[in-house]
């Protein structure tokens, strides 16, 4: 599946919009769970990774992968998970 | 509907499930469904991946990787104290960009004809991540010193690095053969070497006080390096949410330099705490009045509109939580009770909030800078717990300090300022504070939590 790299600029630097727009809306009390979230959604590596877990890769790149895997896993289920624990402890009286 | 099409459909789906989990955190009531509607996306991208068509899986090795990585991210998760939240991101950040820069380098592996310069901005932003983030959180942790680290030549050091990685990323031929694979193999491991030390060379010589904007600068760099390999293997979800991180982190670094007053350039290459600038105290003459935890709660008897402004050592001395019992026990005397809270109070952005967040303390009665100052001009009692700096008036009107420009906190506006301070120390900026000297500020000597049990005693046998 290769995409031409203009369709892929495009989306990136439309991304890039987006994400400016809804950003700027985070209150400055939630800016710690926003950047423990965002590692989580960095963790999205996870899916690069799992494509690099092939049967058929050599296995230099499986491992490479598999350790991209660990990295990228870690972020996803810390990130979210701590996240989490931190917008529970908002609370108005 | 070829098989491919619904692979990139649930691409679609969970980068719209990531920005609408963002923007619910436009509120502390909608936040935590955002974090879990962006988790949903999460899976979501997961199961695309696993059934996309036309791959072998070894399934054994993913199932390894997820459970070894699923296990370290729950025992973080879990165990991570909330004054330690700096150290925790600063780790993540190393290991989205490690992550990206290895998913960039198995792709290479498998794939030589990968358009070499994008497998080696990939690389070269994860690589620079990884270590920048690990010095980051050296620095924290504390098995790094706090302090700037400059030596002579550092930047041209750092430079000549950078210029190098730039022409080996365009032009490997000037230095590898390019006509074989192995030559670009060469060129990718010494560019792979150059990043790792661009990342420490660069985070080195910043002091602990910009800690703050260096993990925000990193977090988005995290994001970028995976939208570098988004491109690299041709993914749309890689692409979209490595430039939501990309564009958050961005922001947040750009808030973090406003509130020091400092470009991003002063920050990264500027060395501020160094051993060399450190401790220029100008030796300005204060005044103080040194009063007692009585006479303090007296003070506080008489008040009706009280704003607490917490700095990090009141988190330091684990003091919200009397900090709020104090802030309760006025509140049930009918007083009203703000807390200030300064966008640098804590050690990176937001801290403050979640630490007091921790402590019980309501989200509505926290206001952050642009909130807080219209309401000092009638405010009865500042009550400063560990600030020092941020409520610096030397910022508004001296040339001379360092911290001039910075915007800060307009304590000083108040009937009458209480200042908790372990000593006389001046803040991380190195300066003493004229405020201390003020004719309505009064100092309440000794340990935060100390002070406020005494308080929280005095105040209750009013």
């Amino acid at each position: 599946m290769q995409i031409d790299i203009v369709s892929l600029i495009t989306i990136f630097i439309l991304a890039v919009f987006v994400g400016n727009e809804i950003i700027n809306k985070v209150p400055p009390t939630l800016h710690t769970p926003l950047m423990s979230g965002s590692n989580a959604i960095s963790g999205i590596a996870i899916v690069g990774a799992i494509l690099a877990i092939l049967i058929d890769n050599g296995s230099a790149s499986k491992y490479i992968g598999l350790a991209a895997l660990i990295c990228a896993t870690i972020n996803v289920v810390g990130g979210f998970l701590v996240t989490d624990r931190m917008l529970k402890m908002f609370k108005k009286k | 509907m070829e098989p491919i099409q619904i692979t990139n459909i649930l691409y679609l789906i969970s980068a719209i499930a990531f920005i609408l989990g963002i923007k619910r955190l436009s509120h502390p009531k909608t936040a935590r469904s955002g974090n879990l509607l962006s988790s949903l996306g999460m899976l979501i991208a997961v199961i695309a991946t696993l059934t996309y068509p036309g791959k072998e899986f070894d399934f054994s090795l993913i199932l390894t990787g997820v459970a070894i990585g699923a296990v370290i991210g729950l025992i973080f998760a879990t165990r991570v104290q909330m004054t330690e939240m700096p150290q925790m991101v600063a780790i993540f950040n190393g290991l989205g960009g490690a992550a990206s820069a290895f998913v960039a380098s198995s792709e290479f592996l498998t794939t030589p004809d990968s358009p070499f310069v994008i497998v080696c901005l990939s690389v070269f932003i994860g690589s620079l991540t990884f270590t920048g983030s690990f010095v980051a959180f050296g620095k924290l942790q504390g098995f790094i010193s706090g302090r700037a680290i400059t030596f002579k030549g550092q930047q041209a050091i750092n430079a000549i690095i950078a210029l190098l990685s730039i022409a080996l990323i365009l032009a490997p031929g000037l230095f590898f053969e390019s006509s074989i694979y192995s030559g670009y193999l060469n060129a990718f491991f010494v560019v792979i070497a150059l990043a790792l030390l661009l990342g420490i060379g660069l985070t080195i010589p910043i002091g602990g006080a910009d800690m703050p904007v260096v993990i925000s600068l990193l977090n988005s760099y995290s994001g970028i390096a995976a939208a570098a390999t988004g491109f690299l293997i041709s993914n749309n979800a890689l692409i979209i949410s490595g430039s939501l991180v990309g564009a958050s982190g961005l922001i947040l670094t750009n808030i973090m330099c406003k509130g020091m007053n400092r470009s991003l350039a002063n920050v990264i290459f500027g060395a501020v705490g160094a051993e060399t600038s450190g401790g220029s105290s100008d030796g300005k003459e204060v005044n103080i009045k040194s009063y007692s935890t009585t006479e303090a709660a007296m003070i506080l008897d008489a008040a009706e509109k009280i704003i607490i402004v917490p700095g990090y050592g009141l988190a330091v001395a684990q003091a919200q939580h009397v900090a709020r019992e104090v802030a309760e026990t006025l509140e049930s005397m009918g007083k009203k009770v703000l807390y200030a809270i300064h966008p640098v109070a804590g050690r990176m952005p937001g801290h403050m909030n979640v630490l007091l967040a921790e402590a019980n303390v309501s989200y509505d009665v926290l206001k952050d800078l642009d909130e807080i100052n219209p309401e000092f001009e009638d405010c009865d009692v500042a009550l400063i717990l560990g600030a020092n700096d941020v409520v610096n008036p030397a910022a508004r009107h001296d040339q001379s300090s360092p911290i001039y420009g910075m915007p800060i906190l307009n304590v000083d506006k108040s009937r009458t300022v209480i200042i908790n301070k372990r000593s006389m120390n001046p803040g991380f900026a190195g300066v003493q504070n004229e405020l201390f000297g003020y004719d309505n500020s009064i100092m309440v000597f000794g340990d935060a939590k100390d002070m406020l049990n005494d308080l929280l005693k005095e105040v209750k046998e009013l």
